[in-house]
């Protein structure tokens, strides 16, 4: 079918204006001629008749065209009529002019800079809330844990593996691979500086310090985030879109106990152990690189570990694992259990809880650190 | 009353299968001009991915499948040439409305992607067919999460005859409506094939709207269409299937009403 093109043409007469209307009025064609209909004005006369004789085809767009130049210089008090119009014309006029109904586009949007001041105050509510909110989910926790102590069977012991796999097995790879590039890169930088005094050796203080102290811990946590506490959030969020969560509860289950608890448990056996691989791995990258670059043997290298390196260095980084998976793993349950309604409202969801669970991971970091600093470790 | 007129989706061989599993063996059908068909068959007979197929969301893995008489498989060259996808609208289940867009927006997005309709002409034609498939002028500015499910239907319906198509395909128009909603919306789509003239292929396990609007019945079983035919013809049919189908208490039910 080709598209046709829809054609307007007007003849002036003493008594009337004669609109004659021809080619295929359809969807594809009307757009050129959509204006001049709405400019059509009989000129001195009051009467205007439109000609359908030579209509080759028309559909609802057309129809609604046609009806709408009709209702319009009725309005402004002329008389308009159609004038050879078939049934079937007459029959799409008609259902066209049954739902003349005007409607919204667009909810209203109000003024700019009011909705500026409603989104930074719906902001802070919201924080205030959410933080309300967080802290009442970590005493559902709590409980629920200390429901389980009480009668350990209850754990979900399957699911508690399968989430160890999950979060614990499966991510070693991408643990290993990254903490051993830091490794090397945090080796290759500390070895250009401190070559200008001829401090080579110190390199390996550089490498194991902030490796078993921070980075190992920190990286770690933060691809935990973005790697399983996300994988929760869209888990438990589009469960809860499926209304299975709420299948849970008609059915005297407790969510909290059986998606909340395995979740959390797993990750904080789990992260301690990749935050040990991770060492381990780290320490093998700046290892690697100090020998390549500074010529400092593996047998050097040990040792100088030995010497400068205490057993706290590395228990402080472990430490905090099991900290931060917590926060990690109940965020991700809890924004998960926030999501409402849609597909997108779970992606909102698994932002805020990367984004969130990120942002606390570095806040208590530096609570420890301070900690630390205070009690001289 | 449509027994001569043109062929307008012609399935010829259709054979799909999903791993082992064969859902369409060898399948043939056609649909006329005109006629609203109704596609019956048990679960899991194929009815939607027929549906799904004759679109071109599933490739078959034999067979030829003309609408308009044209190979839906063929890319159509020539920029005068309308698509098929303008020529034929789809309700899915659930409407299958863009989530971020309102419903006025939702019914203008195949009309800005394939016309150049000024934007006002566009907002009236939004609202006319919203008009049209029987909601309130106050559900164009709403999000489909804000609305019923009886409401998306009706929204994806609008959106599905936002060209005005000629061929109108229903995924279940009436299931999970009240059973007032569901006669309201077979009474719209007889209204809008004798406004329109439009084809309609619907897939419905609803008795009553194929008692109510269904000129033809198409009937899904052993891999192939078992049977076409009026309502009539499937009530005389001996096969198993159909005769349980067609004279089960509920199907009694739908022709005392």
């Amino acid at each position: 079918m080709v598209a046709g093109t829809a054609q307007l043409e007007t003849v002036e007469s003493s008594d009337e204006l004669l609109v004659a209307a021809r080619g295929r009025w359809d969807i594809t064609s009307v757009a050129p001629i959509e204006q001049r209909l709405r400019e059509l004005r009989p000129g001195p006369t009051v009467a205007i008749s439109i000609d359908l004789a030579q209509l080759e085809g028309l559909d609802t767009i057309g129809a609604w065209l046609l009806y709408r130049t009709q209702r319009d210089l009725r309005v402004a008090g002329f008389t308009a009529e159609f004038r050879n119009a078939s049934a079937d014309h007459l029959l799409l006029i008609e259902e066209v002019s049954a739902n003349d109904q005007p409607c919204e586009i667009e909810p209203s949007r109000g003024s700019p800079l009011l909705n500026v001041i409603r989104h930074v105050g719906a902001g802070t509510t919201d924080i205030a809330a959410e933080t309300a909110e967080l802290l009442g989910f970590l005493g559902n926790i709590v409980a629920a844990t200390a429901h389980v102590l009480a009668r350990p069977r209850r754990l979900r012991f399957t699911s508690l593996v399968y989430h160890m796999e999950e979060v614990g097995l499966n991510a070693i790879p991408i643990v290993c691979l990254i903490s051993f590039l830091i490794g090397v890169v945090l080796a290759y930088q500390g070895a250009t500086q401190l070559r200008q005094f001829g401090a080579e050796v110190f390199v390996v203080d550089l490498v194991a310090i902030s490796i078993l102290r921070e980075i190992g811990i920190l990286l770690t946590a933060i691809i935990i985030a973005g790697r399983s506490g996300s994988a929760f959030t869209a888990q438990i969020g589009s469960m809860k879109v499926n209304e299975e969560v709420d299948a849970m509860r008609t059915l005297g289950l407790d969510p909290i106990e059986i998606l909340v608890l395995p979740r959390v448990l797993a990750l904080v056996i789990s992260l301690p152990l990749l935050t040990f691989i991770a060492d381990l791995m780290g320490l093998f990258g700046g290892g690697l690189m100090a020998w390549i670059t500074l010529d400092i043997s593996p047998a050097v290298y040990i040792e100088r570990l030995n010497q400068s390196v205490g057993l706290w260095s590395f228990f402080i980084g472990l430490i905090k694992a099991p900290v931060f998976a917590f926060i990690i793993a109940m965020i991700g349950c809890f924004e998960g259990l926030k999501v409402v309604g849609s597909a997108e409202s779970v992606g909102q969801q698994t932002t805020r809880a990367v984004v969130e669970a990120i942002f606390l991971v570095i806040v208590f970091d530096a609570i420890f650190s301070i900690f630390f600093a205070f009690v001289g470790v | 009353m449509v027994d001569n007129a043109e062929v307008i989706i012609k399935v010829r061989g259709l054979t799909n299968q999903f791993g082992r599993q064969v859902v369409h063996d060898a399948l043939d059908l056609d649909v006329r001009k005109g006629e609203i068909i109704g596609v019956v068959g048990g679960s899991g007979t194929g009815k939607s991915v027929l549906l799904r197929t004759i679109v071109g969301l599933n490739r078959p893995i034999a067979g030829t499948i003309e609408v308009f008489g044209q190979d839906v498989e063929k890319p159509i060259l020539g920029e005068d040439q309308r698509r098929p996808q303008q020529r034929w609208g789809v309700l899915f289940q659930d409407g299958a409305l863009f989530s971020s867009l309102t419903v006025a927006q939702n019914i203008e997005v195949p009309i800005k992607e394939h016309t150049d309709v000024p934007q006002t002409l566009m907002n009236e034609i939004a609202a006319y067919k919203i008009s049209l498939v029987g909601l309130a002028a106050d559900a164009g500015a709403k999000y489909p999460s804000e609305l019923s499910g009886g409401m998306r239907k009706r929204a994806g319906l609008a959106r599905a005859l936002a060209l005005d198509p000629d061929i109108l395909f229903l995924d279940e128009p009436t299931a999970g409506l009240d059973p007032i909603g569901a006669a309201a919306f077979d009474e719209l789509i007889k209204r809008l094939r004798r406004a329109l003239g439009l084809t309609v292929f619907m897939v419905t396990h609803d008795l009553d709207s194929l008692h109510a609007i269904c000129d033809r019945i198409a009937v899904l079983a052993d891999k192939k269409v078992l049977l076409t035919g009026s309502m009539g013809e499937m009530l005389a049919c001996d096969h198993p299937w159909v005769h349980d189908y067609f004279h089960g208490p509920r199907a009694r039910a739908a022709q005392i009403a």
